[in-house]
């Protein structure tokens, strides 16, 4: 990563501001907004796989954690900046809780793909077997397979009659997520953002160098957790209802699938690869000649044959043999200063 | 003599009916160059995997600096101030030299000293026209030149290396001596080797692991002159 945070910081918010201007003339902002939504999804799930090489299986399980948190906070206290802050805790502290007890266990890779499914699987049957009048949170009933409905939706922080809906509703979006990008940023500019990329490239090696692994696993697991919670509120807010449905398996698959799609370990590959798999996927089910999770899966197969390292990543290297600046290749460069230094391979 | 750095009191590891480490007494005194030796399966690198918390000894304990350090895990023993290199390179693939090495420096200092101390690291072991090349680039001498970099820039007084020469021309060998011995000015090391030839040019002391057990602890040149360890090494009976 090379320039200087500010530099990035600037960029990212000149981006954001045209991206909010332009976007609206194009795409409606009632779609925009879900579509912005989705991108903070991929984003969390892009930041501890991509950066932290955690393959979770439940993203969506903290995405509906935090949907679910903000809908029953929201009923109970008819304001929506507490709700808002505790969505975020929520998923937090319960992925922090989660992870420690994975890496703690030093489950690794496939089992902890496995936990993470099972998990989002529990909360699923969970939340739908809800439906009896036992299930209440306060004053909030937790609806089964139907959701909770009817719950006070996003206002002006101290004024809950300030509603804030419609175009307004897309700028607050859109606004959060350029804010969760930058702080992403920063993190992973940060030391723990870089020794969270050396954690995924070699965990012993790091453990060796002295850091513990096992924290640093579950801290990063947990600001994952944090940024699906606001997503999943902002979602809450933006679809005025909350179902199971948020913590099915297609859900976290598909943020898996944007991940790839968009391309792993860029900030902004998970974000592209969640909107405009989202925005195609809303197109495709405005017809009915052909079932939309079909072209999903071609897509995907079609990526994993032909672009592996997804979207961004191979526009980056195209943008880079166009237009940068040609160093010296790699043998080259080996060659010269073996050479200088007069000694062979 | 020198404060004793490492020390284990009857190290056993016994893995089902088989003991890899048998009752070893070791003591190494600060800046001292120690190396291991014995043929496959004597029990230098499982003595080495207890030492560095990569497993647990059945019985027995491991002490360092006064501190009991039997039961830590890897990443405790490190935070002491023990540099530890793996048999295999184990390096950060697709970060560059620079990072690697930073990542290591940045554990013992804040962010510009380490960036300054990797600077000075990449000069020392001469990998300056390569530092922002990815390990997954590199040649395998070079990748190992990089690993002992990143365990010698966090300025380590204990430094285990397992089979630091395997897979290595006689060059980089030879610059990988100059390394170990710079090293050896601040720091106590323990060198498991094979390389008959590399502990020749670098051994005083030399420790003989023979079925699990310390076999004995001597000077090079006697111990390369003992005709039991010659014969352990032939795979005679002793």
């Amino acid at each position: 990563m090379t320039g200087s945070l500010s530099r990035d910081m600037i960029l990212t918010i000149i981006v954001s501001a045209i991206l909010i201007w332009i976007m609206p003339l194009m795409i409606a902002t009632y779609t925009l907004t879900v579509l912005v939504i989705y991108g903070m999804l991929g984003l969390s799930l892009g930041l501890i796989w991509g950066f932290g090489g955690i393959l979770c299986f439940g993203q969506a399980a903290f995405f509906g954690l935090g949907a679910y948190t903000y809908a029953i906070a929201a009923i109970n206290i008819g304001e929506s900046t507490v709700p808002m802050i505790l969505a975020v805790l929520v998923p937090a502290i319960f992925a922090a809780l989660l992870g420690a007890m994975m890496f703690y266990g030093r489950l690794t890779d496939v089992y902890l793909g496995v936990i993470t499914l099972v998990v989002t699987l529990i909360l699923f049957k969970f939340m739908n077997s809800t439906a009896g009048p036992q299930y209440v949170i306060g004053k909030a009933r937790m609806g089964g397979f139907n959701g909770i409905p009817g719950f006070q939706t996003l206002n002006v922080p101290g004024d809950p009659d300030a509603y804030i809906w419609g175009d307004a509703y897309f700028y607050v979006c859109a606004v959060a997520l350029a804010i969760v990008f930058v702080l992403v940023s920063a993190l992973l500019r940060s030391s723990f953002g870089r020794v969270a990329v050396g954690i995924r490239e070699n965990e012993t090696r790091i453990a060796l160098m002295g850091y513990d692994v096992r924290a640093r696993k579950t801290v990063l697991f947990a600001v994952g957790a944090a940024i699906a919670g606001l997503a999943g509120a902002l979602f809450a807010n933006w679809g005025e209802i909350v179902t199971p449905n948020l913590f099915s398996l297609s859900q976290s698959a598909e943020i898996i699938i944007w991940c790839i799609v968009g391309g792993l370990g860029t900030r902004l590959g998970p974000i592209l690869g969640a909107a405009g798999l989202a925005y195609l996927k809303f197109l495709l089910g405005q017809q009915s000649m052909i079932d939309n999770t079909l072209i999903m899966g071609l897509i995907l197969v079609l990526f994993v044959l032909f672009l592996p390292r997804g979207i961004v990543p191979a526009l980056a290297s195209l943008w880079r043999i166009s237009f940068g600046r040609r160093p010296l290749g790699r043998i080259h460069q080996v060659r010269r200063t073996r050479n200088r230094e007069g000694t062979g391979g | 003599m020198a404060e004793i750095v490492l020390e284990t009191h009857a190290l056993t590891m016994r893995f089902g009916g088989v003991t890899a480490a048998d009752n070893v007494n070791f003591k190494l005194r600060a800046r001292e160059l120690r190396c291991l030796i014995g043929p496959n399966g004597a029990g230098k690198s499982t003595f080495f995997k207890c030492v560095t918390g990569l497993q647990t000894p059945t019985e027995g304990q491991v002490f360092m600096r006064g501190h009991e350090t039997t039961h830590w895990m890897p990443h405790q023993i490190a935070s002491l101030g023990v540099g530890i290199k793996m048999q295999t390179p184990s390096v950060m693939d697709n970060l560059n030299v620079f990072e690697n090495i930073w990542l290591a420096a940045r554990r013992f200092y804040p962010s510009d000293e380490a960036g300054r101390k990797t600077t000075e690291m990449i000069e020392r072991l001469a990998l300056g026209p390569i530092s922002r090349s990815t390990l997954g680039q590199l040649a395998h001498g070079e990748r190992q030149r990089v690993e002992l970099g990143l365990v010698a820039v966090a300025d380590p007084w204990l430094v285990l290396l397992d089979e630091p020469a395997a897979g290595m021309s006689a060059e980089d060998v030879d610059r990988m001596t100059g390394i170990i011995r710079e090293l050896n000015k601040t720091a106590a090391i323990v060198i498991v080797e094979h390389d008959m030839q590399f502990i020749r040019s670098i051994a005083e002391q030399v420790t003989v692991f023979h079925q699990g057990a310390v076999l004995m602890e001597d000077h090079v040149d006697r111990v390369m002159a003992d005709p039991q360890v010659r014969n352990v090494y032939l795979g005679k009976k002793a």
